[in-house]
């Protein structure tokens, strides 16, 4: 049967039909017009490109694109892409989840995916916030953010996305901002287009809940030129300057993904012979 | 000469090594001899110390349950000798290590004494052979042919250092001898067996494994667990052969929501656990049923709840598989009755879910994943393999009804990188379109919709099978493990001329209804015999037909014993 690829000239044909249901300004738009520009920009055929989300306002966004999407449970974004990944490699697959869905209920996937290397971009839209459930304080909450839910604040210290992909060793990690859709589309490609798991650290305000767009626009900065994507420890201190919040690549390494080992350990184990079932009970007699 | 032998070697296994392996080497070994076996173990749930026990039971015939009372009992220590005594019949044997410990008078009669230690240290330069030296003198009394039991130890041995494999063939061999040269009390050699067809011996782990492969799984994910984990460590072994994958995940969750995922790429997919991982993925199981992404669970059941019996077994997850989780999700349950059935079961249970997009839980237990049993080798030509079925054309524009209405439940999917047809799948309820949509009328028509499919499964043919006397007025009613023990508790209530009807149903959920219907009718007493505490089954017969069932439990981590279920049959002939 002969298959017909989907490609689309504009990010207009990309949207559904579905209209998004997000409040005036929220940072999810960003992410999403990005995600349309990478997808027109990387010519991707959309019949082979698998959107997978979580629970939250940031999970909706698949039901927006003309692409495969999965909206999963909430907290397991992960485990669910790498085994659309594992199952058909061919396949582009793009993680998305909030902050809450990806540190908290999620919060053990993620030093696996890292381990395991498997070819997929994940994208964690961090608004500081529980959007879908109304305010509530995230694992990203700083002490210094007020919230409507939150008379008091927090009082647990924040969690740092960045920090922990770099400890957990992620292959790829950059961090964008929805005040910077270009940037943010071009790290979007470079994460897709990178050979194993990336990680998209994306500031994403909710303008209802925790409006930090002015708190980031006034400590944004680009990383430095001269920063080596491949120095590990250069890249941990780009996260502990204090003041600053650095967007772009903070590193990269090109070690194997999960899905290539698994073709060559197939690969190996075959060379004594494909497997059968009349093989595989001949261990029974 | 007798037609079959109940075998149990048991031991410390802090103290001894190869309590176990000794078990699993007789079982080959018989089963290279032609018997037919039926193996039952308990494992102690820590993985160093603790008793362990394995039994095996041979057969010039199909063996049906584990066997209650033993012929020969290997005890390795005087610990063991304590717990299972009980179960040694009068004219039974014991075989004791004369150099841990000396039984009391009473076994006087009918025991073997051996230095097992001694023996294994002379000949091999290590204590720890002690087990071959007793495998040596338990087939020297069985008359199994030594040629055949040196194989099977060279092949258990096979990553062993070439010098550990010759000191245990050493042990054997001396165990041999030994036994030669003391008078065997008792002829315990079972009377030969000429086979025509060719027959396997494997785990029901195994079994379920080795037909998922055949029905085309490519995509295995599961988190350690007794007793479910050999079916990790199969499919890990076995899937890349076949250009599939198995990994083991970070938790049940994880394992759960990784095969919706593969599933939803095309592959089809299974994890496999016990109770405290499928309470773990009760959530993601609403999940396949909601988006209609088909999966395979196998549940391999053990006892009690929380922690519980790691190493038991029970039947108590049924109403969990049934119902557990939020909503109303619908889902098939089906439970396989011996190895055999693990195989071809779960092939149905594949077919099942590809069929009508819906997951499907797959119930063993403890002592049917763990226990050996001899089959007849499947002819693998004509077992059939469905598939889901795809949706045609091209929606590249977004028109594609993923859950368009059709009369069974059953709508045509698009599979990611092959058909142009992208949608989104959501957990949400959604209309016809897959889009999210929560008014009233769409939410009704939704649910018909998914529990269509049930009316149809419970349509399926070869979910139930009769066996014992048609004209029977008492009738057993079972599902899962219990069918053996039934079996043959049926022969020997007709051995004392009482006629009883049973039916094994294999599929709980939904059940064979004109199946059952019609055994029900034909029969004025039901006992429901089943390993719980509640009546799980007992209550949802019930429930549905109304009708008065008489239960019978045990709660004891154990399999049910043919005398038992016989001992009901007299109570309720008698009675009645
Ligand atoms: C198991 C489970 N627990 C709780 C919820 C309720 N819930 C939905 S979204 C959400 C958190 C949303 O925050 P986040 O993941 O940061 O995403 P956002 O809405 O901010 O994009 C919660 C707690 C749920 N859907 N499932
Ligand atoms: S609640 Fe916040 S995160 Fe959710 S849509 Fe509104 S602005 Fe965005």
């Amino acid at each position: 049967m002969p298959q017909t690829n989907v490609h689309v000239q504009n990010v207009n044909e990309i949207k559904s039909n579905v209209v998004p249901v997000w409040c005036p300004g929220c940072g999810d738009y960003g992410v999403l017009a990005a995600i349309y520009r990478a997808c027109v920009i990387m010519d991707l055929d959309l019949k082979s490109t698998v959107i997978v989300s979580g629970i939250g306002c940031s999970g909706r966004l698949p039901i927006f694109t003309k692409c495969y999407g999965f909206h999963g449970v909430h907290g397991r974004v992960l485990p669910t892409a790498t085994g659309v990944k594992l199952a058909n490699p061919k396949l582009t697959v793009i993680a998305v989840g909030g902050d809450g869905d990806g540190l908290a209920i999620g919060g053990g996937h993620f030093p696996h995916a890292a381990r395991r290397n498997v070819d997929i971009t994940y994208i964690m839209m961090d608004n500081s916030v529980y959007g879908l459930t109304k305010g509530q304080g995230s694992p990203t909450t700083a002490p210094e953010f007020t919230l409507k839910a939150l008379p008091y604040g927090v009082q647990e210290e924040n969690l740092n996305p960045v920090a922990l992909s770099l400890a957990y060793d992620v292959s790829y990690v950059a961090r964008v901002f929805s005040g910077a859709i270009d940037q943010m589309t071009d790290l979007f490609v470079k994460a897709i287009q990178h050979k194993g798991f990336s990680f998209v650290h994306a500031i994403s305000p909710c303008t209802a809940f925790n409006d930090t767009y002015k708190f980031y626009r006034e400590r944004v900065v680009p990383i430095p030129a001269e920063h080596d994507v491949h120095n590990k420890k250069s890249a941990l201190d780009l996260w502990q300057t204090k003041g600053k919040v650095y967007l772009g690549t903070f590193y990269e390494d090109n070690r194997l993904d999960m899905g290539t080992t698994f073709q060559k350990l197939s690969e190996t184990v075959q060379s004594k012979g494909k497997g059968t079932m009349e093989r595989l009970f001949d261990q029974f007699t | 000469m007798p037609n079959n032998l109940t075998i149990r070697v048991g031991g410390d296994t802090g103290t001894t090594t190869g309590v176990i392996s000794t078990g699993e080497m007789l079982t080959f070994a018989m089963a290279r001899s032609q018997y037919d076996v039926f193996t039952f173990r308990t494992n102690p749930a820590e993985s160093k110390g603790g008793q362990a026990m394995y039994q095996v039971r041979m057969g010039n015939h199909p063996v049906l349950s584990q066997g209650t009372f033993l012929d020969i009992l290997i005890a390795y220590d005087e610990e063991c000798l304590k717990t299972h005594a009980k179960d040694l019949k009068s004219d039974g044997l014991l075989i004791y290590d004369t150099d841990t410990f000396v039984p009391d008078d009473s076994y006087q009669e009918q025991s073997y004494g051996v230095p097992l230690s001694t023996v294994a240290q002379t000949v091999s330069g290590t204590k720890k052979s002690k087990n071959l030296v007793a495998l040596g003198v338990v087939t020297e009394i069985l008359g199994l042919p030594l040629e055949s039991v040196k194989t099977v130890v060279k092949e258990q041995f096979r990553h062993k250092p070439e010098k550990v494999v010759e000191g245990n063939i050493k042990s054997l061999e001396s165990g041999r001898a030994w036994a030669l040269k003391n008078n065997i009390l008792k002829d315990f050699h079972v009377r030969p067996r000429e086979l025509k067809t060719s027959k396997v011996v494997m785990s029901g782990n195994e079994a379920m494994a080795a037909g998922a492969v055949y029905s085309g799984c490519r995509y295995y994910a599961g988190y350690p667990i007794t007793p479910a984990s050999e079916i990790l460590e199969f499919l890990q072994k076995e899937l890349p052969k076949f250009d599939g994958v198995a990994i083991q995940t970070e938790d049940e969750i994880a394992a759960i929501t990784s095969c919706i995922g593969a599933s939803f790429a095309g592959v089809k997919a299974m994890t496999a656990t016990s109770g405290p991982g499928f309470s773990l993925m009760l959530e993601a199981l609403g999940l396949s049923s909601m988006t209609e992404i088909p999966i395979v669970i196998v549940d391999c059941q053990r006892g009690g709840p929380s922690t519980g019996l790691p190493t038991k077994t029970e039947q108590s997850d049924l109403m969990q598989a049934i119902f557990g989780g939020h909503g109303e999700a619908p889902r098939v349950v089906m439970a396989p009755a011996n190895v055999k059935d693990c195989f071809f079961g779960i092939i149905k249970a594949f077919n099942i879910a590809e069929k009508y997009q819906i997951p499907v839980l797959f119930l063993s237990d403890q002592s049917l994943s763990q226990r050996t049993q001899t089959y007849t080798r499947p002819k693998l030509t004509n077992i059939e393999v469905w598939n889901r079925l795809k949706a045609s054309g091209s929606h590249a524009n977004g028109d594609y009804l993923r859950y368009q209405m059709t009369d069974t439940g059953v709508s045509p999917i698009a599979v990611p990188g092959e058909s142009p047809s992208p949608y989104v799948a959501t957990g949400l309820e959604h209309n016809e379109h897959g889009d999210p949509n929560y008014t009233p009328a769409n939410h009704f028509r939704m649910t018909v919709k998914r529990h269509k499919k049930l009316e149809n499964i419970a349509k399926e043919s070869g979910f139930t099978r009769r066996f014992g006397d048609e004209q029977a007025k008492v009738g057993i009613l079972s599902w899962g493990s219990t069918e053996g023990p039934i079996e043959e508790a049926i022969h020997k209530a007709n051995q004392s001329g009482y006629e009883v009807a049973a039916l094994q149903v294999k599929m709980l959920h939904p059940l064979p209804d004109e199946e059952i219907k019609h055994f029900l009718k034909s029969v004025q007493h039901v006992i429901v015999p089943e390993l719980n505490f509640t009546g799980q089954l007992s209550q949802i017969i019930r429930s549905k037909y109304l009708i008065p069932t008489i239960r019978l439990n045990k709660c004891a981590g154990m399999p049910f014993t043919p005398e038992e279920i016989l001992n009901k049959i007299e109570e309720v002939i008698i009675k009645n």
